[in-house]
């Protein structure tokens, strides 16, 4: 820490702090999907049969693929680290540009994967949920909860990635001044890290 | 440690008047940890009157029998709307957002906390979901009229505007997160050289603990709340009885935040109350380690008990066994700290100053809430209290008498130095004894109303109820006469008030080192921290 009077905050940066600051960040969201993730372990004790037959109707084709797309786009996000690390900044500039492709992708398959669940008129208070048995319109409610708060994650994940992108074009991130890149990159990794448990409990629990 | 206050004139210059911006904008755009608290000071405080008006309000309507004064519906907006102000803009923010903010960082020797950009964001995040409650009040059909804990099914019929009051509340949950974080980051990255753990004043402590009872509880609330009102918009069901959903997981959910939550609002004016007594003792802390863990403990306790609020909701017997013991349990850390205080106490040189006197009867009233806590936290006696009054005096006499007092302690004990202003200290005394007597009349008798039998959230009572609510509303309104002359005093102090000088008090933490008010980053050189806090007479404490 700077010792010298200034007005100015000391221009010291505390790569330490701002990396404690971004786990505790990372434990709110955590914590923030858990209370989600209780209701689930409620509900699914409560009614196992409709919870087995809500997952065997999502289409786990696109569940699976969106995890295939999330899991490398965590890799190109760690690539993108790793070059910045050794100075290559064109190289950081691809792999967040593609994190930030592979993001979009699994938007647009969420999309499709929606509008085909809401076609079908299995949507909260959607005529064909509504003749369900009730187990099922709660299997739906946190379906659509779940993976629509996280999906409001990859959202603001992209809006992240690209400011950080930009950050890199214009020199304010460098090869000794990288922990904004770093903070960015564990908050991918936590938003694939809640996919890994969406897609077992959702998907594959039929 | 060098003598801060004594460094030259000249280079000296208040953060109350720094080069740059004027005018308001040197305000709302400043990321200066103390103009910081100040802001959320000037917020807090104005909606402390509004919420306080409209408990007077409420105890205007208990004083007739019929016709009532206000509609019932009326009534019901008042309770909605006091609660959801006092618990979430005021009590639960209050002592960490203000005193927090502005003297953690110079307790522990620091020019700011580790994020002072964020910090300003989370002041945003508050005025932001301040202003969204106060919008629902006046948009849709109507005010909220769920109670502070919007229960569920109920706020998912209400007609009011309950989507955009609970959207406020998010927003004001996200403030608090943000303060946690930036709290627990600054205590454990920049306390000063030499400041270990076991130096830390124990304001310091409070707070860390609120801290981590910030972070670790608020998102629980705040998925709940999303949930809400994604019921209210899209009608997801999960809440919902009639789609399968179960109420009861709401009040489990509300819950294990809301009731740590609590410990947010006691712990840091736990703090204020630890700094003040040794200061007008003249005697160091007794017990430093017993209060810094007892924080903690706390904290990790009060983690666990949240289904005590629900002890007539329908939980399994287990869960109630388990609920009420460890409610028990959390009266033990909170026992150490009162009995720590009352020890410091013994053999100090005691003076009665305006803060020391609010910080005694934090102490008196916080031990009527504890145990009154105690009484309804047993299963028997729950059943019979539960929804009446009494849940209402004890929860005022730990949320006011506690947290509320401890406000005002820190407020009187700390003005000084945020202000450089002393206020009048006669009127300040004069100002206690209405406060003092209207509050035990008050709240005193809703416990003895709630012991009869008078249920909460009602707009009306029976007659046999009448005598106590009058003598309630007589207490409510002396109470208000007593704040208003309290606050009245601190105004004026702080056109006309005479120079403080650094240290008023004669205190020995870190902030009574730097002038008053202190100077925009606090230290121009970094103080090196050789000792405890507590030290007021070396030699006899070596």
């Amino acid at each position: 820490m700077s010792i010298e009077p200034s007005h100015e905050h000391p221009v010291h940066k505390d790569y330490e702090g701002s990396k404690l600051g971004m786990w505790l960040f990372l434990f709110t969201e955590i914590l923030l999907f858990g209370g989600l993730f209780l209701l689930y372990s409620v509900y699914r004790a409560r009614y196992p049969l409709d919870f087995h037959t809500g997952g065997q109707h999502l289409n786990t084709f696109i569940g699976v693929a969106n995890t295939v797309i999330l899991l490398t786009s965590s890799l190109t996000v760690a690539m993108a680290i790793t070059a910045m690390q050794k100075g290559n900044r064109k190289l950081t500039m691809l792999c967040l540009g593609t994190t930030i492709v592979f993001a979009l992708m699994f938007l647009v398959n969420k999309y499709i994967e929606w509008m085909g669940e809401i076609r079908r008129g299995i949507y909260p208070n959607g005529p064909a949920l509504l003749r369900l048995p009730n187990g099922e319109k709660i299997f739906y409610g946190l379906y659509y909860s779940m993976t629509g708060l996280h999906g409001l994650h990859v959202m603001a994940g992209i809006v992240a990635l690209s400011i950080t992108l930009d950050f890199v074009r214009r020199k304010k991130i460098t090869n000794t001044d990288f922990t904004k890149l770093e903070n960015v990159g564990l908050y991918w990794h936590l938003v694939d890290v809640i996919w890994i448990f969406l897609l077992p409990l959702l998907y594959l629990a039929a | 440690m060098t003598n801060l206050a004594q460094s030259d004139p000249i280079e000296y210059r208040s953060f109350l008047d720094m080069e740059g911006r004027k005018g308001i904008l040197s305000w709302i755009l400043s990321t200066d940890h103390k103009r910081i608290g100040i802001l959320y000071l000037a917020v807090m405080l104005t909606l402390f009157f509004v919420a306080m008006t409209i408990g007077v309000l409420m105890r205007i309507e208990q004083l007739t029998l019929n016709p009532p004064l206000f509609a019932p519906q009326t009534y019901n907006a008042f309770f909605t709307v006091h609660g959801v102000i006092m618990i979430f803009m005021f009590v639960l923010p209050g002592a960490a957002a203000v005193f927090g903010n502005f003297f953690l960082p110079i307790m522990i020797g620091a020019r700011d906390v580790s994020f002072p950009r964020l910090n300003l964001l989370s002041w945003y995040f508050f005025i932001t979901g301040a202003l969204v409650v106060i919008l629902s009040l006046f948009t849709g059909k109507g005010a909220p009229d769920t109670g502070w804990t919007f229960y569920v099914p109920f706020s998912l019929r209400s007609g009011t505007n309950v989507p955009l009051g609970v959207f406020g509340v998010f927003l004001l949950g996200f403030s608090s997160i943000l303060t946690g974080i930036n709290f627990i980051t600054t205590v454990h990255r920049l306390r000063a050289p030499g400041m270990t753990w076991h130096r830390m004043p124990l304001f310091v402590w409070a707070n860390y603990a609120t801290a981590w009872v910030q972070v670790l509880a608020t998102p629980v609330i705040g998925v709940t709340l999303l949930l809400v009102i994604a019921e209210r918009l899209f009608g997801i069901g999960v809440f919902d009885p009639a789609k399968g959903g179960d109420p009861l997981l709401y009040q489990h959910l509300f819950w294990i935040y809301s009731h740590p939550a609590v410990y947010i609002m006691i712990l840091p004016a736990m703090g204020v109350i630890t700094e003040i007594i040794p200061t007008f003792a003249h005697r160091t802390i007794f017990g430093y380690k017993a209060i810094a863990y007892s924080s903690i403990g706390i904290a990790a306790l009060g983690s666990l008990v949240w289904g005590h609020h629900m002890f007539t909701s329908g939980m399994a017997d287990t869960a109630n066994v388990v609920f009420s013991l460890f409610t028990f349990l959390v009266a033990v850390p909170s026992a150490i700290k009162v009995f720590n205080w009352t020890a410091t106490l013994h053999k100090g040189s005691i003076e009665l100053r305006p803060p020391m006197l609010f910080a005694l009867t934090f102490v008196f009233l916080f031990l009527i809430g504890g145990l009154t806590g105690l009484i309804q936290g047993a299963l028997n006696v729950n059943v019979h209290l539960h929804d009446t009054y009494w849940i209402v005096g004890h929860f005022h006499y730990v949320m006011f008498g506690g947290t509320g007092m401890g406000f005002f302690a820190a407020l009187l004990y700390w003005f000084p130095k945020m202000f450089g202003k002393m206020y009048n200290e006669k009127v300040a005394t004069i100002a206690w004894f209405p406060i003092f007597v209207g509050f035990n009349m008050l709240y005193g008798s809703m416990l003895y109303l709630g012991y009869m039998g008078m249920p909460r959230r009602y707009y009306t009572h029976l007659p046999q109820f009448h005598a106590g609510h009058v003598i309630a509303s007589i207490g409510g309104f002396i109470l208000a006469a007593g704040l208003v002359l309290l606050f009245a005093n601190l105004v004026v102090a702080l056109f006309k008030g005479k120079k403080a000088g650094p240290n008023p008090w004669g205190g020995v933490t870190l902030e009574w080192q730097t002038p008053s008010p202190p100077p925009f980053e606090n230290f121009a050189e970094i103080p090196k921290i050789a000792d405890r806090p507590y030290i007021f007479n070396p030699e006899v404490s070596r």
